[in-house]
C-alpha cells in the first residue's frame, strides 16, 4: 500500500522535475561543456580538458577578485546581523507604529537593484548629489570615483542601506512568537537586558536568523548590480568582485571557456560555504537538544 | 457492520507508534481509548481515520478493507483538543460547510443544521462568529461540525481537555445523550479514568503504544487483567504491596498475614503483588475481615467532603481516600485497614491471577 | 514572606469605567496571611487571572493598594516585589542546562556560588530530576520542563509570595498527584505565602488552606475547602464546588420546614421567612433514594464512576443528582428521594440565609 502511494508522489513530482531540467540542469550543461572547450565560434569546438580550470586556479586576478568578495561579504554581514537584530529588538510590538514600521523597512527591499545603484550613484556625487555635496561643504575629502577606500565606504553603506531590513524583518517575525509567559519570566526571575536577549530571544531567533545570514551570504558573494552601476568596478578595479569580474571576462574580453570555469569554481564555492555553514549550525542545534 | 482493526502497527523512524493492535468496534458503540500522553491514543486514532496507513495490519469498515482509502474517501468526522472552526464563516455556516461539500440541497441543509444545533444547545448563536464564543460554545459549534455529516465513525481527541472543569462537566454528560441520537461508532481519547467511567460504553486501556485491555468499561474497571491496565484506570494511582502466598495464608509482611481464601485458595505458592484502590482504604477498622496496616502519613488534602492521604508504606507510596475531613499531623505514623475483598492479586510478571472479590460480586 | 493585603482594590480594562459592570474585578478587602496556601478559584473570564496579575505587578489597578507587609507597592516593579511565579505552559530557558535554569534567579541576585550549588541540588531532589541535571533543558517532556518550572519558582528562599498559574494544565492525571504532593510539602516546609489560580476544583481544594471563589469578577466566599462544601455562601459556590454540583429546588421556608412542589420536608434550623427568590440547597452526597418517604424522584441515568455512583434524575421539573456507594444496587422501587435536615441549606437570591435554632 505504502508503494503505490509513492509511486504517486512521484509522478506529481515530474514536472517540477522537467522545468528543472529545462531552466536548470541544460544551462549549466552548456557552461560545463564551454569550461572544457576552447572556441573560435560558428560551434566549433576543442577539446581542452582542465586547462581553463588550472589557468583560473593559479590566476592572480581570480585571487584578488575573491579576496575582495570575502572581505565585502564579511563586512556587510558583521554590520547587518547585529545591526537588524539590534532594529527588530527595537521595532514596536503591536499597533499603529508596528505597521508603520513594516512598511517603512519594507521599501529598500521592493527597489531594484539597479535603482538602489543609480540612486547611490547620484547621492553620493560631488557635483550634483547630496550626500556628496555635503561632505564636501563640510570639508570631507570624499570621492568614490578615485578613492579606492570613499568606493568602498559607499558600497558597503548601500548594502546595508538595502538590505538590513530584510534580516531586521526576519528576526522581528521571531521575536513575534515568543510567548510574553518567557518575558514575564524573566522579570520575575530578575533578568538583566542583556540575559533576556541572550537567553530568550537569542535562541527563538536561531531559526530565522540561520536562513537570513545564508541568504545575506549568497546574495551578497553574488553582488553585481549595485556597484556595476556606482563604481563599475573601479576605481581601478579595488570594487571589481567575483561577478563584475566574470562578467567582463565573458562579455568584455569574450574569454568564453575561462568564464566558464570560473562560473562552475564560482558556483561550487557558494555551494560549499553554504553547505559547511549550514551544517554547522544544525548540528549546533542538535548537540543542545541532547 | 464495523470497524475492524487487524494487527494494525505503526512504526515511524523505529520509532514503535502503535504495536500490533486487533480490536473490533461494533456499530452504534462508545468506545473510549484510556491512556497517558504519548500512549498511543492519537496514533491509533489517526489510523482509524485513515490520516496515516499502518505499517503493517489492515483496517475493515463494514467488512471491507480500507487500509490506504484517503481520509475524505471515508465517511469519517474528528474534533480535536484545539476548537478548530472557521474563523470568518458563521456558526451556521461553519455547521453547514460539510454538508455542502456533500452537495446536499439547500433545504437539506437547512434541516440539518437547525436540528444539529438544537441538539447541542447552539440555536441562539448561529448567526455569530466562533471567536465572539466562549470556548464551551466553540467546542459545541466543532461537535456540530463533526455530528451534521451523520459520519459512521466520530473520533473524539481529548475534545474537552481544553474547556473549564465546569464545563467539561456539563459537556461530559451531555455527550452520551448526543451519541446514542447519532447511532454512529464514537472513539472517543481520554487521560482521565473518570471521564471513562462517565462516558461508559466500552474502554480500551493504552499504555506504551500497547492496548493492554479492552472490553465493557466497568468491567474493565473492577477487572483489569494486569497491572498496567489497573494503573492506567485508576486515579489516584492504585497502590501497590507485595505479598506471598505460604499454604493457606497470605503474608504481606509485618506478621501479618490474611487467609488465602475462595479464588486464592487455589493458588500455588510463592511471591505476589496485591493491588488496591484509594478508595478502599480506610481509617477504621471497617469490617471484620480488614487488614490494619501501618503507614508513615507525608500530606493530607481536603476536598471538602473527603480526604486524601498521601502515605508511605515500605517504601512504597500509597494514596488513599476517606470520606469526611480529617486534619491528620503530616510526618505522624498511622494505621489504615483494607479489606482483603478489594485486593487484586498479580503475579510478579504483573497479569492477575485473582480478581478483587468484591468486584466479582458487582 | 510578607502578608498581602489588598486595599479597596478594583480594576477595569477600560479607561472611563461607569457602571459597576465595566469592572473585570468589584471593589475587594482582603488580608491574606503571611505563610497560607490560597487558592484562587473560578471560572475563566471571573477575574482570577487579573487579580493575580495586580498581585505581582504586571497589571496596575485602577483604584486600590496592595501592601506586602507593611510596604506599599502598588506601583513597584515586578523586579521589585519580590515574588516568584509559574505560569500555564513551561517556560524554560532552552540553551540552558536543567542546573543552569534553577540556578538563574539566584545568579540574577549574586548569590554566592556554594549557597546556589547547595540550593539547586535541593530543590532537583525535591522535583526527582538530580539525574538529568546536566542535560539541556530543550527537548525534555512537557512534563519535565514544568518540573524545572516549578522548580525555579521555589529556588528562592526569601521571596515574598510564589503564584502559580494554572500550573498543572499540561501535566499527566497521574503525574499531578506526584507535583501536588510535593507542592504541599514544600509548602510546609518553607513557609511561603502560596497562590494557585486555577479552575480545577480539586486542585484548588487539595492544595489550599483557604480557597477564594471568585465570580463575575467578585469573591463571593473565602473559606476552608470544609466551609465550602458544607456550607456555600452562594449558589454559585454550591454549583462550582462539588461534582456534580449541589441541588438546587425552589421552595418556601417558614420556621423549620420547606415545601417543595406540594411536599413539606424538615430543615437543619429555625428561618425567619426569606425575601426575595427562595431556594434549598442540598448536595448530592446527602440525598437518599427511598421507597416512599420524601419528595417523588424520577430516575433519568445512573453512572458507575467506580467509587460511587451518579444517579440523576427529576424532582418537580428539577434536575437533582444523587451520590450512592459503589455497589449499591438502585432498583425500581427507589421512587422518592430524601434529604438529611441538618445538611440542607436555604438560599434568598442566591446568597445563603443563617438560620437559628430550631
Amino acid at each position: 500500500m505504502d508503494k503505490t502511494q509513492n509511486n504517486k508522489a512521484w509522478f506529481l513530482v515530474l514536472p517540477v522535475l522537467v522545468v528543472v531540467a529545462f531552466s536548470a540542469i541544460l544551462p549549466l550543461m552548456t557552461v560545463v561543456n564551454y569550461s572544457v572547450n576552447d572556441t573560435f565560434g560558428n560551434n566549433d569546438f576543442f577539446w581542452v580538458g582542465l586547462e581553463w580550470f588550472e589557468e583560473m586556479v593559479t590566476s592572480d586576478r581570480l585571487h584578488e577578485a575573491l579576496g575582495r568578495q570575502i572581505l565585502f561579504s564579511a563586512i556587510i554581514l558583521a554590520i547587518e546581523v547585529p545591526l537588524g537584530i539590534y532594529i527588530a529588538l527595537n521595532m514596536p510590538k503591536s499597533g499603529a507604529w508596528a505597521s508603520l514600521c513594516l512598511v517603512l523597512m519594507a521599501l529598500p527591499l521592493l527597489i531594484p537593484f539597479n535603482v538602489v545603484g543609480t540612486i547611490w550613484q547620484i547621492f553620493g556625487r560631488v557635483d550634483i548629489g547630496l550626500l556628496g555635496h555635503y561632505l564636501a561643504e563640510l570639508g570631507i575629502d570624499y570621492n568614490y570615483t578615485n578613492d579606492p577606500l570613499d568606493a568602498w565606504i559607499t558600497v558597503v553603506v548601500m548594502d546595508v542601506w538595502h538590505w538590513t531590513s530584510l534580516i531586521a524583518l526576519l528576526c522581528y517575525a521571531g521575536l513575534q512568537s515568543i510567548p510574553n509567559a518567557y518575558y514575564q519570566a524573566a522579570r520575575v526571575d530578575q533578568a538583566s537586558r542583556w540575559a533576556v536577549f541572550r537567553y530568550i530571544e537569542l535562541p527563538k531567533m536561531q531559526g530565522v536568523l540561520l536562513i537570513a545570514v545564508l541568504l545575506r551570504f549568497m546574495d551578497s558573494f553574488m553582488i553585481y548590480t549595485e556597484p556595476f552601476v556606482v563604481t563599475g568596478g573601479g576605481p581601478g578595479n579595488s570594487t571589481t568582485f567575483l561577478s563584475i569580474d566574470l562578467v567582463k571576462m565573458a562579455v568584455g574580453q569574450f574569454d568564453l571557456g575561462p568564464a566558464a570555469a570560473f562560473s562552475i569554481m564560482y558556483f561550487l564555492v557558494i555551494l560549499l560555504v553554504s553547505w559547511v555553514f549550514y551544517t554547522v549550525m544544525t548540528n549546533l542545534d542538535k548537540e543542545e537538544g541532547r | 457492520m464495523a470497524l475492524e482493526l487487524q494487527s494494525v502497527s505503526r512504526v515511524v523512524k523505529g520509532q514503535v507508534h502503535i504495536q500490533p493492535t486487533t480490536l473490533t468496534l461494533e456499530k452504534g458503540t462508545m468506545n473510549v481509548l484510556l491512556g497517558p500522553t504519548l500512549s498511543g491514543k492519537t496514533s491509533l486514532m489517526r489510523v482509524m481515520a485513515g490520516l496515516d496507513v499502518p505499517t503493517t495490519g489492515r483496517v475493515m469498515w463494514h467488512g471491507q478493507d480500507v487500509t490506504g482509502q484517503r481520509v475524505q474517501d471515508r465517511k469519517v468526522a474528528m474534533v480535536y483538543q484545539q476548537f478548530i472552526n472557521y474563523p470568518a464563516m458563521s456558526v451556521y455556516d461553519n455547521i453547514a460547510s460539510p454538508l455542502r461539500l456533500m452537495g446536499k440541497t439547500a433545504a437539506e441543509i437547512d434541516r440539518a443544521v437547525k436540528s444539529t444545533a438544537e441538539m447541542l444547545k447552539l440555536t441562539p448563536m448561529l448567526g455569530r462568529k466562533p471567536l465572539e464564543l466562549s470556548g464551551g460554545q466553540q467546542q459545541r459549534c466543532a461537535l456540530a461540525r463533526a455530528l451534521v455529516k451523520e459520519a459512521g465513525l466520530v473520533l473524539l481527541d481529548e475534545p474537552l481537555a481544553n474547556l473549564d472543569y465546569k464545563l467539561r462537566e456539563e459537556l461530559r454528560a451531555e455527550i452520551p445523550r448526543i451519541f446514542e441520537a447519532s447511532g454512529a461508532i464514537f472513539v472517543y481519547a481520554t487521560t482521565e479514568p473518570e471521564e471513562a467511567l462517565l462516558l461508559g460504553g466500552n474502554t480500551a486501556t493504552l499504555w506504551e503504544g500497547r492496548v493492554t485491555q479492552f472490553g465493557p468499561t466497568t468491567q474493565v474497571y473492577r477487572q483489569p487483567a494486569d497491572a498496567t491496565t489497573a494503573r492506567v484506570f485508576s486515579d489516584p494511582p492504585m497502590n501497590f504491596i507485595d505479598c506471598r502466598k505460604v499454604g493457606g495464608r497470605i503474608s504481606f509482611g509485618d506478621a501479618l498475614t490474611a487467609p488465602a481464601e475462595g479464588a486464592l485458595a487455589g493458588l500455588p505458592d510463592g511471591q505476589y503483588r496485591a493491588g488496591f484502590r484509594a478508595n478502599h482504604l480506610h481509617l477504621n477498622a471497617h469490617s471484620g475481615t480488614a487488614l490494619e496496616l501501618h503507614c508513615s502519613l507525608s500530606v493530607t488534602e481536603i476536598t471538602g467532603s473527603e480526604t486524601f492521604l498521601h502515605l508511605t508504606h515500605g517504601g512504597q507510596r500509597w494514596v488513599g481516600l476517606v470520606h469526611g475531613v480529617h486534619d491528620l499531623t503530616p510526618g505522624a505514623n498511622i494505621s489504615v485497614w483494607l479489606d482483603p475483598a478489594h485486593v487484586y492479586l498479580f503475579d510478579p510478571a504483573g497479569h492477575l491471577v485473582a480478581p478483587a472479590p468484591y468486584a466479582e460480586a458487582a | 514572606m510578607a502578608q498581602i493585603t489588598l486595599k479597596n482594590l478594583a480594576h477595569s480594562y477600560m479607561a472611563q469605567p461607569k457602571a459597576e459592570s465595566d469592572y473585570a474585578l468589584k471593589e475587594m478587602d482582603h488580608v491574606w496571611q503571611n505563610g497560607g496556601a490560597y487558592a484562587l478559584l473560578g471560572s475563566s473570564g471571573c477575574g482570577k487571572t487579573t487579580l493575580l496579575n495586580i498581585i505581582s505587578g504586571l497589571l496596575r489597578p485602577s483604584q486600590g493598594r496592595v501592601l506586602f507587609g507593611d510596604q506599599d507597592v502598588t506601583e513597584a516593579e515586578t523586579t521589585a516585589r519580590n515574588i516568584a511565579q509559574v505560569f500555564q505552559f513551561p517556560v524554560v530557558y532552552d540553551t540552558m542546562t536543567v542546573r543552569e535554569n534553577l540556578a538563574f534567579p539566584l545568579r540574577n541576585r549574586g548569590m554566592d556560588a556554594a549557597y546556589i550549588k547547595a540550593r539547586v541540588g535541593q530543590i532537583a531532589a525535591m522535583i526527582g530530576m538530580e539525574a538529568t541535571l546536566d542535560r539541556k533543558a530543550r527537548g525534555l517532556t512537557a512534563d519535565a520542563k514544568q518540573k524545572i518550572s516549578l522548580g525555579r519558582g521555589m529556588v528562592r528562599e526569601d521571596v515574598n509570595a510564589i503564584l502559580f498559574d494554572e500550573p498543572l494544565t499540561v501535566i499527566d492525571p497521574h503525574m499531578k498527584w506526584e507535583l501536588r504532593t510535593q507542592l504541599k510539602q514544600l509548602h510546609r516546609e518553607f513557609g511561603h505565602t502560596m497562590i494557585y489560580v486555577t479552575h480545577d476544583q480539586t486542585e484548588a481544594l487539595t492544595f489550599a488552606d483557604k480557597v477564594v471563589v471568585m465570580y463575575d469578577g467578585r469573591v463571593v466566599q473565602m473559606g476552608t475547602p470544609e466551609e465550602l462544601f458544607e456550607t456555600p455562601a452562594h449558589t454559585f459556590v454550591g454549583y462550582f464546588i462539588g461534582s456534580p454540583g449541589m441541588n438546587l429546588l425552589p421552595a418556601t421556608v417558614q420556621g423549620n420546614r420547606a415545601m417543595v412542589a406540594g411536599t413539606e420536608i424538615a430543615l437543619g434550623a429555625s428561618y425567619a421567612p426569606p425575601k426575595g427568590r427562595v431556594q434549598i440547597g442540598i448536595r448530592p452526597e446527602y440525598a437518599t433514594l427511598t421507597n416512599g418517604a420524601g419528595l417523588p424522584f424520577t430516575l433519568r441515568r445512573v453512572e458507575d464512576v467506580g467509587r460511587h455512583r451518579i444517579i440523576r434524575g427529576d424532582v418537580a421539573g428539577q434536575t437533582v443528582n444523587v451520590i450512592a456507594p459503589e455497589g449499591m444496587p438502585v432498583g425500581a422501587e427507589l421512587t422518592h428521594i430524601s434529604f438529611a435536615p441538618d445538611r440542607i441549606g436555604v438560599y434568598a437570591d442566591d446568597w445563603r440565609v443563617t438560620g437559628g435554632a430550631v
